[in-house]
């Protein structure tokens, strides 16, 4: 074989998703004090080639079978790998998108301004969560949720404030017992199994001695809940209105795909190591999460709890979806994830700029005198609320449209229907109530404070490169939907996954590689 | 009393008390209860690999058998997370007690035995005006 260096580098390229954020925290940790403007340079450049990384992945992914990248050269089950397949780089080119539009925002508000380390940690927290989309290895897995939940609790207290500081220590307090529990479900998986790795674990876990089966689905359920409370799931749900609402809107709008991690690692593992056991469970617990979501928002006084509680309303719509657990219904999960992350974010960010432009009564759903930039802001937030409460003609419709279509064949389709088509009701209600007080109505008691910030319409290019992409989702729904079909697919695919990952097919090291010309 | 039976009475016990601490109303039992059951958890980390007395982990010339190394590699990690993450949330609360002036977890100040409502405002003021800056931040 006559391997060049750029091939090599080719191999390489599935470890650069987690090598480019590390870097560029670091880079921007040295800039933070003297040159702010250097750290948000770097924060921001490395989001945007995180984008095309991402997109060099999926077209990679696109066209071949799961690829592992051995870190330390040693192959699969011993060594820890790095996996690469459809699911993986669909949720990269997610996050790298999310991550660049927030960034940017940051930089355009000033929200950087608030405290020294916003860009280093932002990297960090890229760095966590494309970690725990790589990864092939579970206790890795567990790593690389700590890394983005340790980066996490920085940005939730960025900027300060008693009010932070409270939900701060909540939100912390049930990330630590999350994590407790997350190594009790690992442990027990490896005193069962006698591996970490997950196609190793696959691989075991399907020859079990009878005694022991109950063992590993137990432990498998301790993970899946664990799962289940980073994606918000019903009775695990109660953390996330408080943290999201209380830390600053740019913040959250990242934070709409941590709980898409949670949905990441159910779609990840329970198909390919624990199969069905989740089933019953999972779909109730997913129905409850979406009504109590969207009736949620019906409740909300403060625009921020409106996406907090439409995040977790969304949330739970994907989870019905996934908690299907065959082909279409992946495929139609696959197709909403990006959609209902890129809507939450887009809402947030708006939300952020109606407290900043309006300059009074803070987020709080209430009349106020009228103030420059409402128009803009009014189409923002009703493209974010019609992309949310999933409405045509964005692409939330398609994503719903699919959903249902899929559930079809499910024996609780009636439940599904039910619950969707009332709670995208409830969800169209509580937007256009907000809305239209917060736009329509207006109130000129209140005195607009002598330092308010005048509207800079540039700080809106965020929101609306965000719309750009959920426009783009739905014209491009066509190839968009074909993509999952081949991604769920792909993860149901057990033996593939398991042959691509353990086969005895050379896995491309750049050791190996570069001694043999 | 077998090896076993002592080592899973320790993480229960230890289980037990975390849990009971962790859900109490103010932060320093929360604190010491998230603890526990990090110790709890590292104790059941290392007796995954099974336990055997007096065998070594890696190699050694005399040994007839070998113990697991790789859950205490992970215990190891267990312990430096948990570490760092007790650190963080010590100082967290620590900063929080001091900004509003309570320590209950849910913000809500308890009248029985925290500083009433008038007061709390003149307390937090003198805290603040010579308390050590904990995070090393200017103050805005």
């Amino acid at each position: 074989m006559n391997l060049s260096i750029s091939d090599n580098l080719a191999a390489s390229l599935i470890a650069a998703p987690i090598m480019l954020p590390s870097l560029a925290g670091t880079m921007a940790l040295i800039f933070r004090r003297r040159r702010r403007i250097v750290a948000a340079g770097i924060s921001i450049g490395s989001t945007a080639l995180q984008v095309l990384i991402a997109v060099a992945l999926l077209i990679r992914a696109s066209q071949s079978d799961p690829t592992p990248y051995a870190m330390g050269d040693w192959p699969a089950p011993f060594g820890i790998v790095l996996v690469l397949d459809q699911l993986a780089a669909w949720m990269l080119l997610l996050t790298s998108v999310v991550g660049f539009a927030v960034a940017t925002h940051a930089a355009l508000t000033k929200l950087d301004r608030k405290g020294w380390n916003f860009h280093p940690i932002f990297q960090f927290q890229l760095l966590g969560i494309n970690g725990a989309f790589l990864t092939g290895d579970l206790f890795n897995l567990f790593v690389f949720f700590e890394v983005l939940l340790i980066a996490s609790y920085g940005l939730i207290l960025h900027g300060q404030g008693a009010r932070r500081l409270t939900s701060g220590v909540q939100y912390v307090v049930v990330n630590l017992t999350g994590s407790t529990l997350f190594l009790v479900g690992l442990g027990i998986l490896y005193g069962v199994t006698g591996t970490l790795n997950m196609a190793d674990m696959a691989a075991r876990g399907a020859q079990l001695a009878q005694g022991d089966r109950g063992l590993f689905l137990a432990g498998g359920l301790v993970l899946i809940a664990v799962f289940a409370l980073k994606a918000a799931l019903l009775p695990l749900h109660l953390w996330l209105p408080r943290a999201y609402s209380s830390t600053a809107p740019a913040v959250a709008a990242l934070f709409a795909i941590m709980t898409k991690v949670g949905a990441y690692s159910i779609i990840r593992t329970t198909p390919l190591i624990f199969g069905d056991v989740a089933e019953p469970i999972l779909l109730p617990a997913a129905l409850g999460t979406i009504v109590l979501g969207f009736a949620g928002m019906l409740a909300a006084r403060g625009l921020r709890d409106l996406a907090a509680f439409g995040l977790i309303g969304s949330t739970g719509t994907l989870l019905v979806a996934i908690a299907l657990f065959d082909g279409d219904g992946l495929a139609a999960a696959l197709y909403y994830l990006p959609h209902t992350t890129i809507a939450a974010a887009l809402l947030f960010l708006t939300v952020d700029l109606i407290v900043r432009w309006r300059g009074v009564e803070g987020d709080a759903i209430v009349p106020t005198p009228r103030f420059a930039g409402a128009s803009l802001l009014a189409f923002l937030f009703l493209a974010g609320g019609v992309a949310l409460a999933g409405l045509p003609p964005l692409s939330g419709f398609f994503g719903k449209l699919l959903i249902l279509d899929a559930a079809l064949v499910s024996p609780h389709a009636a439940w599904i229907w039910g619950v969707i088509l009332v709670t995208s009701l409830i969800a169209v209600v509580a937007l256009a109530r907000a809305g239209s007080t917060v736009f329509w109505k207006h109130d000129d008691t209140p005195e607009l404070p002598e330092d308010r910030e005048p509207p800079r319409l540039v700080q809106a290019l965020p929101c609306l490169f965000l719309l750009a992409l959920l426009v783009g989702l739905t014209v491009f729904a066509g190839p968009a939907t074909r993509y999952t079909q081949g991604t769920a697919a792909q993860v149901l695919d057990k033996p593939l996954y398991l042959r691509s990952v353990l086969g005895t097919a050379t896995t491309p090291s750049p050791n190996a590689q570069g001694d043999a010309p | 009393m077998s090896m076993e039976f002592l080592i899973a009475t320790a993480i229960g016990a230890l289980t037990w008390a975390g849990i009971y601490l962790s859900l109490r109303g103010r932060t320093f039992p929360v604190v010491l209860g998230v603890t526990m059951l990090s110790y709890a958890i590292n104790l059941f980390l290392f007796a995954i690999g099974r336990l055997k007395v007096g065998a070594p982990p890696i190699f050694s010339e005399e040994a007839a058998t070998y113990t697991d190394p790789l859950p205490q590699a992970l215990v190891l990690t267990a312990i430096v997370i948990s570490f760092g993450m007790s650190a963080l949330v010590v100082v967290l609360s620590l900063r929080t007690f001091l900004e509003t002036g309570t320590d209950q977890v849910d913000g809500e100040p308890d009248p029985a035995i925290d500083p009433l409502d008038g007061d709390r405002d003149e307390w937090i003021k003198r805290r603040n005006a010579h308390r050590i800056d904990m995070l090393g931040e200017t103050r805005p």
